[in-house]
């Protein structure tokens, strides 16, 4: 067994005004390890996400990230111009929108090398070549390399966002909503491209959702939140079949049957 | 030690907060243990927590109080108490589980889905999906469906392809839930083969088997279980 | 004699102190854009006032001053230029790059080479190389701090993707002393080695956008590129029909209303010296 957390979150709060948006949320992340934060609408998931992920301010509580670049450092104290490496390098943050996570206005090959260009990569026939290896991956046509997103249906740009963030090979990806706004079929997709990486590639995650199924399907541990705090926590199948939290019963009991 | 499992004093019960907080009793102290190369069948009748208990072994459901021990690595484990990430560690490598219903995942072929478990502990690729083959020959499950999503496969098709995918990686302690209730004779006969066998490389199993046949072919011992008195 | 009612050329002296210190900041900090309070001039913004509050603060009586547009220094801009400091610096003025001790040019580098001792002013439109692929100046600062230019590369990489090659011809962007990425003023992509490890000092100012920047003499300035498609200059099939020039950089003219075209030093110094 590891040692070391890949990420350790303790007593995690974050205000706006007199409003609490999350409230005391802790725990561990070991590496391999897929977490998932569901809540409704103003549960406090997505805010806690950015607090993760360094883009927002913490009022209270810390952040411990375990780097290969740095060693295990304390995310508040970190210069801004190692969290924007970091962000670079050995994080991941996949947006709900893709216009967040992509530039719009450069290509498909653009996007994915630009984190290599941000390294130091300096070979264009490289570039090209990694960034087409991706492209595959993420199953887009060879011939959509050069053609920017604005071109791309929201699947489509939705892969080429995970492509984006996962040719520096992250050890932490944050997600928020991978997959929503996406049609079902297309969502399926994408979900099982997700699946599979997080297999091949060993990645640790956090994925913040409403939908208890993306859970069940990608996460191996669970976090509900109400209200800005964490009211159940567990092995994903344990939280969404042996539910012990009112909410959480009430929120199992309401995904509809197909 | 030949003991690969060991319950002790397990108490289960669930509170329904819609309906007003009614708590039912399933699991009022359970304890039992099986040893390398039994196979125990829980025995009962329905409504009596056969399947709660084999959650519970697996750590599917949490139990308010008691202690499962299982043999994990040369290391004791007790699924009642242990940290998440150990329960999956357990899961991936010590304790397998086949469930009533195939858990159905869009788009992953039947072979590759049995394969996964295999592929997780490491086992290269395509030694994998020759031993997925293997064993979905052996349940009769033809090839024609291998690179299909089980999605649409009969009842009793998915159910075998369940069984392939726990079997596919030969675990130490095998939970088995109704493994053989959607499969007709011919096919029930092949499953019950390869859970024998296993029973008798050294696989300790807890089992739920309705049907008395298949229970005498495969139990080794029984282990009875009563709903308490209460709502069940 | 200055014309009367000037302060010494033009701007007061306390402005002048702050030009020069900006400049000796920038100076100091090679190819990092230093913010500086840019006064009203007598002539509007896309002008060259950047250009001449510099020279301003630099000129004295004992400097000789040549003034280029386009390589030329006898072009409407560059005519005016010169005379406004003529009559308010009461300097010398030449259209002989050799002879000069200060020379404003707007979007050229002299093809004589500079000497130590020279200093060359450049007429900066855009300042920000990084402005059109981040039009966010906190957002820029931050990259330049960070020194994070990500983004400038992947330019370069959607110019080869769309055209086979890097395009850019002109305000080609170069990296000054390994550290600050900076633009040129649009100069050709031509006069870009002009300005690696130049013995002359470069002063650059941008007038509308209030910044100064420098590169010192002698500092290295790398245009940026690909391993694989390295920087290349223009070449031109012709020379230049006036003089015979294989090395300098040339202009396309049309030279009379039939269209018939004529390339031509567009240095007209440079020219004249080499049929003289």
């Amino acid at each position: 067994m590891i040692e070391t957390p890949l990420l350790q979150a303790r007593g995690i709060t974050k205000r706006f005004g007199p409003r609490v948006a999350c409230r005391d949320v802790g725990f561990d992340l070991w590496p391999g390890e897929v977490l998932g934060v569901v809540g409704e609408s103003g549960s406090g998931k997505t805010t806690l996400l950015q607090c993760l992920a360094g883009k927002l301010p913490l009022d209270g509580g810390e952040v411990h990230y375990d780097s290969k670049a740095f060693g295990t450092i304390d995310l508040a104290s970190l210069s801004e111009a190692r969290r924007r490496l970091l962000a670079r390098t050995e994080w991941g943050f996949v947006s709900q929108d893709s216009r967040e996570g992509l530039r719009m206005n450069v290509s498909a090959g653009g996007n994915i090398g630009e984190r290599l260009m941000a390294v130091g990569e300096r070979h264009y026939g490289n570039l090209r070549s990694v960034a087409d290896d991706w492209l595959q991956r993420v199953e887009i046509d060879s011939d959509r390399l050069d053609d920017r997103p604005t071109s791309f249906s929201g699947g489509m740009r939705q892969r080429l966002q995970i492509a984006r963030n996962l040719v520096t090979h992250p050890r932490l990806v944050f997600m928020d909503e991978p997959t929503g706004g996406l049609d079902v079929s297309v969502q399926a997709r994408v979900l099982d491209l997700l699946r599979s990486l997080v297999d091949e590639l060993h990645l640790s995650a956090v994925l913040v959702t409403h939908d208890l199924g993306v859970a069940r399907l990608l996460t191996h541990r669970l976090m509900v939140m109400q209200g800005g705090s964490v009211i159940e926590s567990g092995l994903t199948d344990q939280v969404l079949d042996d539910p012990q939290h009112p909410y959480t019963q009430t929120l199992v009991a309401s995904i509809l049957p197909v | 030690m030949s003991t690969a499992l060991s319950v002790s004093g397990l108490v289960k019960h669930f509170t329904v907060h819609a309906q007003g907080g009614v708590r039912m009793s399933v699991l009022d102290g359970v304890s039992l243990s099986v040893a390398r190369g039994e196979c125990l069948a829980l025995v009962g009748p329905s409504g009596a927590g056969k399947s709660t208990l084999l959650r519970s072994l697996y750590g599917n459901y949490r139990p308010q109080s008691g202690s499962i021990l299982v043999d994990h690595d040369g290391r004791v484990v007790d699924m009642v108490a242990a940290e998440p990430r150990e329960i999956l560690d357990v899961r991936r490598r010590t304790i397998g589980y086949v469930s009533q219903f195939l858990r159905v995942i869009p788009r992953v072929a039947t072979r590759d889905l049995v394969a996964e478990p295999l592929i997780r502990r490491g086992v290269e690729r395509d030694v994998a999906i020759g031993r997925a083959g293997t064993l979905l020959e052996r349940l009769g499950v033809p090839a024609r469906l291998w690179k299909l999503p089980p999605a649409t496969f009969s009842g009793g098709e998915q159910q075998r392809v369940n069984i392939a995918r726990c079997l596919v990686a030969e675990f130490p302690v095998l939970l088995l839930d109704e493994p053989t209730a959607s499969l007709d004779r011919a096919n029930w006969t092949r499953a019950v083969e390869l859970i024998a066998e296993r029973r008798d490389a050294g696989a300790a199993i807890v089992g739920i088997f309705h049907d008395a046949e298949v229970r005498d072919l495969v139990a080794t011992r029984t282990h009875d279980l009563q709903p308490i008195g209460g709502s069940a | 004699m200055i014309e009367s009612g000037y302060n010494y050329a033009y701007l007061d002296e306390q402005t002048k102190r702050m030009i020069r210190r900006a400049i000796l900041k920038a100076v100091a900090v090679p190819g990092y854009q230093v913010p500086f309070a840019g006064r009203e001039m007598p002539l509007p913004y896309g002008w060259g006032t950047g250009g001449i509050q510099v020279t301003a603060a630099i000129v004295g009586r004992s400097d000789t001053l040549k003034v280029i547009d386009q390589g030329a220094d006898d072009t409407t801009n560059a005519v005016s230029i010169r005379r406004f400091f003529s009559r308010v610096a009461d300097v010398q003025t030449t259209t002989r790059t050799a002879e000069a001790t200060i020379i404003q040019t707007r979007h050229r580098v002299p093809e004589t080479p500079l000497a130590e001792g020279q200093i060359i002013v450049f007429q900066v439109p855009i300042p920000e190389p990084l402005r059109f692929l981040e039009p966010r100046e906190t957002e820029t600062r931050t990259l330049h701090a960070l020194s994070e230019y990500g983004v400038m590369q992947v330019s370069l990489y959607e110019s080869v993707a769309a055209h086979g090659r890097i395009a850019k011809t002109y305000s080609y962007p170069v990296v000054v002393n390994g550290r600050y990425l900076m633009s040129p003023s649009p100069i050709p992509k031509f006069d870009n080695p002009k300005l690696d490890r130049n013995p002359a000092l470069q002063l650059y100012g941008a007038g509308r956008e209030k910044r100064i920047y420098a590169v010192p003499p002698y500092t290295p300035v790398k245009s940026i590129d690909f391993e694989d498609h390295p920087f290349e200059v223009e070449t031109w099939d012709q020379c230049c029909a006036l003089c015979g020039s294989r090395e300098s950089f040339l202009d396309e003219m049309i030279v009379d209303d039939s269209g018939t075209r004529q390339f031509l030093c567009s240095d007209t110094d440079y020219c004249a010296e080499r049929r003289s």
